[in-house]
């Protein structure tokens, strides 16, 4: 059998990789698929769990987070487009970088 | 005893009358016709009438009782060998004081409901008054010191508030702190001589702050001691009685109210260090000494106040420099040991003065409130009542007999004599050819000659009987307290046997006479008696007559400036004007300099200091919303890492050993 510890460092990876893009990358895109990548290293991490313990609680929570997750992609990139369609040429390449948003600053 | 409990009521109407009062003028403060002036006025004299009919049914039980009525209400405060309860006491003494008070103290009331029916702060003005009663009578019935200086204070308190009625006259408002400022130097020495008093007996053995154990224990005190601590009590004394030299507050007091006057600054505040002397007689009894210099301070006092009356132009500050002056005779008999001859004066005075003082205030009122004896004249036919009783209260004061004046006035000076000071007794003796003199000058510039302001003089007359009926009842009271007090050539003083079993009987005869000895001891001193009663007399007489030839109808009077020694008495010995150049500019210079350096750096510090760090720290705090979202992700991603490491390195986790 493979050890549990595999599934967990290759879950660990895949989550640092997904938050090391998330933080370091301007295209708004770019942070969109990091955002997949860490839910996927956390989905992976959960069956990993589910698969020692014998326990079937991981495997829901798994379809879970696909489920949000592909629902999160779908409403962010519907926003984007709506940005895109309502903005001029500059602004909309503006809009994909995550720069652009300063609203919170005071 | 059953009445006990009674005596504790005596101070307590006043203090529901004031508390009432003063609920309802706070709360009717907005509106300027104030709460309805006749219910008022029947809660505010109800008070002192009820403590009146008390005090009175409690004083006639004491013929009976000569040690008194005596009731604890609660403890004030205990701590360690100080126990101080509140606790009243009417014997002898007390009683004779709160007869006064009270009875006296009614009256005004009843004067005052006529004399102010027309000032807005009529509630106020009763609820001060009645409060005033109230700490009057607790000084008066306390049976320790602390009460009687709770008293002390309040009264003092009272006096501020009333002095300063018309607050919104700048003038009258310092006057107002004057009083107050003065009596509380006065309260410093007193307290001092409180202190030192319990430390001492406390030294001996003896921890009491309780009047009838200092009493019985005061034969432990050392004469040098005993004058110490009678020399302090007596500075609180000077203030409060305005003796010299912290007389200074008592002729500005005036601008007060004139029912003020009569109550505070006539018949009862200024007689509380009379009162305090005779209470601790058994300490002063024990240094002659003391009482010599009381004396002197007391005969000082009344001739300087008398000079400086005879040059006064306004009625009421030749009443007030009057009362300064009588209270000094006060202090010059118990200096001399005879307690019961300046209790005495303090009640007829309480009388005469409270009459006068009422009177004036009847003129006054007519007048429109002019003071000024300038503006007077020729007011006898106009204000005839009210002329025959200021002349019953003049003739009083003058010493002329029957009047009660004449009885204490000459136990005074008899006492003085008697102790030997004969340099006190001619002093007085002057004193009281002044006293008829500034009285009945005071009375004929007022009463008689041509109306120096004919249309005031022509819309003067009478007040309602409200204030007419207590100038009556002093009146006749004038007439026949004196009988109180007879000398031993006619009987002997009946207040005197009264107050014995409290203060003492002052002897006038020599010990253990018998037989022909005795005779002609009793035979030398009735003939003394009578000898210096006629001097007296002689002495007032003299005096109306130089008023009289000086300032009587037919002589047209100048008011102006004084000339030569005179001028030294208006500008009223120039104490006044030391004080300011000594104490109170240089008062006010450090404390504006103190001021502007340092407390108000400090108040800036706080008050511009705390926003101004709110704000830094805020800024501070500002920048860390940048608004960039991806230094939000950053920072969000260094918690979690801080969070894990705090996890993987916690005890609990190292426990689990999942893998």
């Amino acid at each position: 059998m493979i050890p549990t510890t595999h599934f967990l460092i290759v879950s660990a990876a895949l989550f640092s990789i997904g938050l090391a893009g998330f933080v370091s990358r301007r295209n708004l895109f770019i942070i969109f698929m990091s955002v997949e990548l860490m839910l996927n290293g956390v989905n992976l991490s959960f069956l990993a769990f589910a698969r020692h313990l014998g326990d079937m609680a991981g495997h829901v929570f798994t379809f879970l987070v696909i489920a949000l997750a592909a629902a999160e992609a779908a409403i962010g990139l519907a926003i984007v487009i709506l940005i895109f369609k309502n903005a001029g040429d500059q602004a909309a390449s503006d809009a994909l970088s995550v720069d652009h948003y300063q609203a919170l600053k005071h | 005893m059953t009445n006990s409990h009674l005596v504790s009521l005596i101070p307590l109407f006043p203090l529901v009358g004031a508390t009432l009062l003063g609920l309802i003028a706070l709360l009717w403060s907005h509106d300027e016709r104030g709460f309805s002036k006749p219910v008022v006025a029947s809660i505010a004299c109800l008070g002192p009438i009820l403590s009146c009919l008390v005090a009175t049914r409690l004083f006639f039980g004491l013929a009976d009782h000569p040690q008194g009525y005596v009731h604890t209400a609660f403890t004030w405060f205990s701590v360690g060998a100080l126990h101080v309860p509140v606790e009243f006491w009417l014997d002898r003494l007390s009683g004779v004081m709160a007869m006064v008070v009270t009875f006296v103290g009614s009256l005004i009331h009843i004067y005052s409901v006529g004399y102010m029916s027309h000032e807005r702060g009529f509630t106020r003005f009763f609820a001060y008054l009645n409060l005033f009663t109230f700490a009057m009578l607790v000084l008066v019935l306390g049976k320790n010191v602390p009460m009687m200086f709770l008293g002390w204070e309040g009264v003092g308190a009272c006096s501020y508030l009333l002095i300063g009625y018309y607050f919104s006259e700048t003038e009258k408002a310092m006057a107002a702190n004057k009083a107050f400022i003065v009596n509380r130097v006065g309260d410093f020495g007193f307290l001092l001589g409180l202190f030192t008093l319990f430390w001492y007996l406390g030294s001996k053995g003896v921890w009491t702050v309780d009047f009838a154990t200092i009493r019985a224990h005061a034969d432990l005190i050392a004469p040098g001691m005993a004058a110490v601590i009678g020399l302090l009590l007596f500075v609180g004394a000077m203030g409060k009685s305005a003796q010299i030299p912290l007389h200074t507050w008592l002729a500005d007091a005036m601008a007060g109210p004139t029912p003020v006057s009569a109550l505070i600054h006539a018949a009862t505040m200024v007689t509380a260090g009379v009162y305090m002397i005779a209470r601790m007689a058994a300490l002063y009894n024990v240094a002659p000494n003391a009482g010599h210099v009381i004396a002197v301070i007391g005969m000082a006092t009344a001739i300087m106040a008398a000079t400086i009356a005879i040059t006064q132009h306004n009625i009421k500050k030749v009443l007030a420099y009057s009362t300064v002056s009588q209270l000094g005779y006060m202090f010059a008999a118990v200096g001399a040991g005879a307690y019961a001859a300046g209790v005495f004066h303090l009640f007829t005075h309480a009388f005469f003065k409270a009459l006068l003082f009422l009177g004036a205030g009847a003129v006054i009122h007519a007048m429109h409130h002019e003071e000024e004896m300038d503006r007077y004249g020729g007011l006898w036919k106009k204000l005839p009542f009210t002329g025959t009783v200021m002349l019953v209260g003049c003739v009083a004061i003058a010493g002329i007999p029957p009047l009660a004046g004449f009885f204490s006035k000459d136990a005074v000076l008899f006492s003085q004599w008697e102790a030997g000071w004969s340099w006190l007794y001619g002093v007085g003796l002057f004193t009281s050819f002044l006293t008829a003199f500034y009285m009945f000058r005071m009375w004929f510039l007022t009463f008689l000659g041509t109306p120096r302001a004919p249309h005031l003089y022509a819309q003067a007359h009478e007040g309602p009987s409200v204030m007419n009926l207590p100038l009556a009842v002093l009146a006749f009271g004038t007439l026949v307290v004196g009988f109180l007090g007879l000398p031993e050539a006619l009987g002997g003083s009946a207040l005197a046997a009264w107050l014995a079993p409290a203060v003492g009987a002052h002897g006038h005869l020599p010990e253990g006479l018998s037989g022909t000895a005795l005779k002609a001891a009793t035979l030398s001193l009735h003939t003394r008696e009578w000898l210096l009663a006629s001097i007296a007399v002689v002495a007032g007489g003299l005096g109306i007559l130089l008023a009289y030839l000086r300032h009587g109808p037919h002589r047209t009077p100048v008011f102006g400036r004084a000339r030569g020694l005179f001028a030294v008495f208006q500008d009223r010995w120039y104490f006044d004007h030391v004080y300011d150049a000594v104490i109170v500019k240089p008062a006010i210079y450090f404390l504006g300099w103190g001021f502007r350096h340092a407390v108000e750096p400090l108040i800036d510090l706080v008050v511009l200091g705390v926003p101004a760090l709110y704000g830094k720290f805020s800024a501070t705090l500002r920048l860390v919303q940048t608004g960039a979202v991806r230094v939000y992700a950053y920072v969000m991603m260094v918690g979690l890492l801080l969070l894990l490491y705090l996890v993987l390195t916690s005890p609990t986790w190292s426990l689990l050993r999942v893998l």
